[in-house]
């Protein structure tokens, strides 16, 4: 199986190309968070309006959106657009790879992160379609462009064929869902640092006292963290399943506590002991949310010391 | 007497709270970590005593209290074990009470509705039957009770959202049968490694002596294997211009079951990522290696021919390394034995470069094999009861001066090179070897069942959402003609609060929506 060399130069082009309109999609974004009025509008919107002994009246939650027109807002949707333009460059830098090598496009570090970040922004796209939580991105696009930064130096890899040990179908389903997993976990990972950021400057107001109060509720932040990590445990759950299939295929056994499989448990746990401590009196809030964020470094965790210091079976680092 | 019981049941009522749970499942993640810093002497022994021969007293400590073998150190079972007993002790109530609530009617609908959460009220130009009809009608899938109160005032309360306590019953109950067949799997279930040349050359699970490494479960002694016999006949290894293996493939014939009093053979293909299934035992395709074969011609004219695998100590070039042994035809006389012992190591390179006189090798593939080899004579140090790498001499023997560099050349395929005393080796021809595992678990098929109900009964337990809906309808006395009603209708999310809003504000307007002569 060549490589057509050419495809995967046009790929290296768009993934350099996104990056670039991430940076600036995230300067648009901070512009915004910074003038806009968004940050207390969104506290004050999204307090659901069902009130208890409210009027006999018909009442609506579908509260008649302001007209925005300020410049910061106008800025803001300008980055949202300047977001899905380079997501779907982003796309593009992908889906040349793996035309390029004829494989799925995620068998390296350099292509593993790239995937991820993509489903970060995506995901993050979605939370927006629903919570008007858009002056918030560039919190979103910092941590993919330092990724993308990382795996398009550091980790770089050039496009070649599938080694023997990841010619299985299983890359293609486990591989994908441990992406969309960790990818997703990016937002309530955010998310939950600013629950942090908030609930810090809700104590004590001078705390934070510029930050503190353009960001959303807690009740907002909670509800998009909650969501999306409930979306994505199931997801990495079943890539945590799926891997201890191809391992039994390809190791002789399902389970060896490799590094990988090790810190890939200790991250379900932690989630695991999200959603517990949502239902346990005295640990919802704050405590929550930092262990979310406790998950979300457990992923990065995997993601680059497993592959870079520890040596597994996982044979993803292709670097040495 | 009492105290005792008030203390046990205090115990167990800590235990199974939520909160230890909660902390248990951090104890678990966290003693879990170790694990992944540290070397493990399962998965890699050579690489744990240098660790904690390079970390002196501090290693000793850490491997005293098994940081090592966290998998399986007491600290690390006892927290699963209590784990374990906090899920079951919240398992059981929890699954009465699920039955209870299975057989239960929605709970009553409470006097003051605009007490929930969610509340409307308003007046409807319907009377009591149609409004009833209509919400009936909207509530269908709900589980339903109807009431009356005093005043001819009637109430419907409605529940949906009864599979989410089944999936999050199913999930736990999928993690502990997980956790059991797990463990089965560990003292029933056994490993073992083996290299087989890839020649014709067969290996038969007869025992664990056939193996050159073999990791038992608890429960197994090795003495009631499956038997079954696998020939390896060829392999083959494919490589990109750029070094990076494509394919590895070992040619198989293997006999199990019924074929072994047949006598019949079955072809395989052994790859990387497709194991054979044998009845009981899987086998892999691990890994390969070169084994150079040298001729050793003494000065009597006795020849002795051996390949001994060596081992590969760069992947990319496969550039290995070994020793082969050989001892001295027809001398009887141990001490004599002991001076004329012979062992030929170095390096293998399957296509050799050299710069000046040091080889390497520039690909995998055997195009140009060559070796240079030092040429050990003298005692081994076979006898004396330690066990011997085969891949290496004896370093103790050498550094006692009872083993001794006699030669030291590069050869190419067919040289040969003379020693003093007038014995010749030569390097004569390579062959593969390939390195099998065969592994034995009875219990995993348990373990992907019971992880498959886990993510069933978590997908229901995490989308399915529990809702609560009353409706109160209270005739308006008036006019008879005009039948107006007041309907009032009250809502609780008992699962996941946020997005019930808008849910509830759909369904109230639907419920206050009634058309006369519905
Ligand atoms: C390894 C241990 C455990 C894991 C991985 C685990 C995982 C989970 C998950 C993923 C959920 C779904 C959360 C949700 O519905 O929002 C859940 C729910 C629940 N678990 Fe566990 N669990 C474990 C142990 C336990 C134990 C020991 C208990 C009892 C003390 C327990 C009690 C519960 C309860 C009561 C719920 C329902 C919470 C709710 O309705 O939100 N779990 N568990």
């Amino acid at each position: 199986m060549p490589v057509n060399e050419t495809l995967g130069q046009y790929g290296d082009w768009a993934y350099t190309t996104a990056v670039a309109i991430y940076v600036l999609a995230m300067l648009f974004f901070l512009f915004e968070q910074s003038f806009g009025r968004k940050g207390r509008q969104a506290a004050a919107r999204t307090r659901v309006l069902a009130g208890a002994g409210g009027p006999d009246e018909v009442e609506t939650t579908d509260v008649p959106q302001e007209p925005e027109r300020g410049r910061a807002e106008r800025i803001g949707r300008m980055g949202a657009a300047l977001t899905v333009l380079a997501a779907l460059l982003h796309l593009a830098s992908l889906v040349l790879r793996g035309v390029a090598t004829q494989r799925v496009p995620w068998s390296n570090m350099h292509e593993y992160i790239s995937a991820i970040c993509l489903v970060g922004v995506v995901t993050w796209l979605v939370v927006l379609r629903k919570s008007p939580v858009r002056h918030l991105s560039a919190f979103v696009l910092f941590p993919v462009v330092m990724l993308m930064w990382i795996g398009g130096s550091l980790l770089y890899a050039e496009p070649s064929p599938l080694t023997p040990p990841l010619q299985s179908y299983w890359i293609i389903i486990h591989v994908s869902a441990a992406v969309i997993g960790s990818g997703v976990f990016l937002v309530p990972g955010v998310a939950s640092v600013l629950y942090l950021m908030r609930s810090r400057h809700e104590r004590n107001p001078d705390k934070l006292a510029k930050f503190g109060p353009r960001l959303p509720s807690l009740e907002v932040l909670d509800r998009i963290a909650y969501r999306t990590t409930v979306f994505a445990f199931p997801v990495f759950t079943f890539g945590v399943i799926a891997g201890g299939i191809w391992a039994e295929a390809a190791w002789g056994r399902f389970w060896g506590w490799d590094p990988k499989e090790t810190v890939a448990f200790i991250a379900w746990v932690i989630y695991a002991a999200y959603l517990h401590s949502r239902a346990t009196a005295g640990w919802r809030g704050n405590r929550a949310a930092i262990i979310n964020v406790l998950g979300f470094s457990a992923t990065v965790f995997n993601l680059f010391f497993v592959n870079l210091v520890t040596v597994g079976l996982h044979s993803y680092a292709g670097v040495s | 007497m009492s105290n005792t019981l008030a203390f046990l049941r205090n115990t167990w009522r800590g235990l199974t709270s939520m909160r230890t749970a909660l902390i248990l499942l951090f104890l678990l993640a966290l003693a879990a970590l170790p694990g992944a810093l540290l070397p493990q002497r399962q998965l890699n022994p050579g690489k744990t005593a240098e660790y904690i021969a390079a970390h002196g007293w501090w290693g000793e400590l850490l491997d005293r209290a098994q940081f090592f073998e966290v998998y399986g150190s007491v600290w690390f079972s006892a927290i699963y074990l209590l784990l374990m007993i906090s899920l079951v002790g919240c398992l059981l109530p929890r699954s009465l009470e699920y039955v209870k609530a299975m057989r239960g009617k929605p709970v009553l609908t409470p006097r003051n509705l605009a007490r929930m959460p969610h509340h409307r009220k308003s007046e409807v130009d319907a009377s009591v039957d149609e409004v009833l009809a209509t919400a009936h009608a909207r509530l269908k899938g709900w589980r339903r009770v109807e009431r009356e109160e005093d005043g001819g005032v009637r109430t419907i309360s409605a529940e949906r959202g009864y599979l989410r306590e089944t999936g999050n019953l199913v999930f736990h109950f999928g993690m502990l049968g997980l956790i059991i067949f797990f463990a089965l799997g560990k003292l029933f279930g056994y490993e073992g490694q083996v290299v087989v040349h890839a020649n014709g050359s067969e290996f038969c699970n007869a025992g664990t002596f056939a193996y050159d490494s073999f990791r038992p479960g608890l429960q197994v002694d090795g003495t009631e294997l499956d038997p079954f016999c696998v020939k390896v006949n060829s392999f083959t290894a494919q490589f990109a211009a750029n070094g990076q293996a494509e394919v590895f493939r070992a040619d198989v014939e293997y006999q199990s079951g019924d074929d072994l009093d047949t006598g019949t053979w079955r072809p395989y293909e052994l790859r990387v990522n497709d194991p054979l299934r044998t009845e009981g035992e899987r086998i892999y395709l691990l890994g390969n290696g070169f084994s150079p074969v040298f001729t050793v011609t003494y000065p009597n004219g006795e020849v002795r021919t051996q390949a001994t695998q060596w081992q590969p100590v760069d992947q990319a070039t496969m550039l290995s390394e070994g020793a082969t042994k050989f001892d001295p035809p027809g001398v009887t006389d141990e001490a004599q034995r002991r001076t004329q012992q012979l062992a030929v190591t170095g390096l293998f390179a399957p296509t050799a470069i050299l710069h000046g006189k040091v080889l390497s090798s520039a690909r995998p593939e055997p195009n140009r094999p060559a070796v240079a080899v030092d040429i050990m004579k003298g005692d081994l140090g076979r006898d004396s009861g330690r066990s011997q790498s085969i891949f290496e001499i004896d370093q103790s023997m050498v550094d006692s001066g009872r083993l001794k560099r006699v030669a030291r050349e590069n050869l190419e395929l067919g040289q040969e090179l003379r020693l003093e005393d007038g014995t010749k080796v030569r390097f004569d021809g390579v062959q593969r070897w390939v390195y099998l595992q065969v592994s034995h678990d009875p219990a995993q098929t348990g373990v992907l069942v019971c992880a498959i109900a886990m993510l069933a009964g978590l997908g229901a337990s995490l989308l399915i959402k529990r809702r609560r809906v009353w409706l109160r309808v209270t005739p308006v006395s008036g006019d008879d003609e005009l039948r107006r009603t007041v309907v009032e209708v009250g809502g609780l999310a008992r699962t996941d609060q946020a997005g019930y809003g808008e849910e509830f504000t759909r369904l109230s307007r639907d419920l206050l929506s009634v058309r006369k002569g519905h």
